[in-house]
């Protein structure tokens, strides 16, 4: 059944994404609008995914800095969905912000973007969304965007904006 | 069965999946001569034995049916007529009278309601701690039963409630109980987060659960 990790092909993930990039550029007028799109597609995946994380993860406890966010990010959740992990960098003075450094993007390993397109398009901004998503189920506010992008590596910056008091279950606060 | 329901409340507070383990659970019928010695009264629109316990017949069951005829509420078509199930029993010409009652069940707004307290309960009790960063409830035992809740971190409670025998392994089970969810209700794309969980699927993984749970308890006796 479904408790049951499964493994996919990495492959067909990959394909699978790129025929949504490529589809959304077809029906949406410009890659600025498919990069909202794909942010909101990931935020959607990342209220869910927070809680599959939590499930199977009991180690993972209500994160109280950024230290700990990043940790939790680089070195359990994306090892999870994507198979690797990430360096964490480029902390801010504050510790309030922090850069994902993926080396080898599992998204964009058979992708070569054309250059009409690579101004605008952020190919990997499902991430982003998917990041944000999910760190809001565990009550916190964050920015996430993409700094730089090459052909094999991806470097997303989150940046934390308040925790959401409002939704922090009790016993938790 | 040692798991006697399942609760799952949302992160306001609100019941949104509950699974009830109860077999069916026959009545009691009996054959009475007049006076009837055991006291009811109308509670909730049913009549129910508010007191004079006997053979089985305990308080808060309620009369479910006369001489085979069934009760809607406290009214029964008695003789051809619509009456009041009181009314047909303090007649003393209507006796010997057979009664059949029935033990008290939850209906789904009790267990709405009910869930809501226990959710504001359970905020209630992290805030009475005597030292910081105190849980809610976890445990609550009574003289029949065990309940124990599991709060994730994203604020879903996953409540079991289960006999006295029930001791090992609820942890794991309120655990699996959440993988469950996260597979069956999160990842299917037509279920709204917080809102009611109907799906087949996840109703046969949670019995399944519950099952193997029972004979993994059995074993360890």
């Amino acid at each position: 059944m479904g408790i049951d990790s499964k493994k996919i092909s990495g492959e067909l993930f990959t394909l699978t994404y790129g025929a949504l990039v490529a589809e959304l550029l077809r029906d949406l007028e410009s890659p600025l609008a498919v990069n909202r799109q794909l942010d909101k597609m990931g935020y959607n995946i990342g209220l869910r995914l927070a809680d599959d994380l939590l499930a199977k993860n009991s180690q993972i406890q209500r994160c109280t800095d950024m230290h700990q966010v990043a940790d939790v990010l680089a070195k359990v959740a994306l090892r999870s969905y994507l198979g690797i992990t990430a360096q964490v960098s480029n902390w801010s003075a504050r510790n309030d912000e922090f850069s994902l450094v993926l080396e080898s993007n599992p998204l964009a390993e058979f992708v070569e973007v054309p250059p009409e397109l690579a101004q605008d398009l952020r190919y990997s901004q499902i991430l982003c969304g998917a990041i944000r998503g999910a760190l809001e189920m565990m009550h916190m506010e964050v920015q996430t965007f993409i700094v730089q992008e090459q052909s094999q590596s991806v470097e997303i910056r989150v940046k934390f904006i308040r925790i959401l008091q409002e939704s922090v279950p009790p016993g938790d606060d | 069965m040692l798991v006697q329901h399942v609760f799952i409340i949302n992160r306001a507070g609100s019941l949104i999946y509950d699974w009830d383990g109860k077999s069916d659970c026959t009545g009691i019928e009996k054959t009475f001569s007049y006076p009837l010695d055991i006291v009811l009264d109308i509670v909730d629109q049913k009549v129910t034995v508010v007191f004079g316990e006997r053979d089985g017949i305990g308080l808060r069951y309620t009369v479910s049916a006369i001489n085979g005829i069934p009760v809607q509420a406290c009214k029964i078509i008695f003789g051809g007529v619509e009456k009041m199930v009181l009314d047909v029993i303090q007649d003393e010409a209507n006796y010997p009278l057979s009664i059949r009652f029935q033990p008290p069940t939850i209906t789904t707004n009790e267990k709405i309601i009910l869930s809501s307290t226990f959710h504001s309960l359970y905020t209630i009790a992290a805030q009475l701690s005597p030292v910081m960063k105190s849980s809610g409830i976890e445990v609550l035992y009574t003289n029949h039963f065990k309940l124990y809740c599991y709060q994730s971190t994203t604020g879903v409670k996953f409540v079991v409630v289960g006999s006295l025998s029930l001791n090992s392994g609820v942890d794991g089970l309120l655990r699996r109980i959440y993988e469950l969810y996260a597979d069956f209700a999160l990842k299917n794309p037509f279920y709204s987060i917080d809102m009611p969980i109907r799906c087949q699927r996840f109703d046969d993984a949670i019995r399944n659960l519950i099952e193997r749970q029972d004979k993994f308890s059995m074993l360890t006796i």
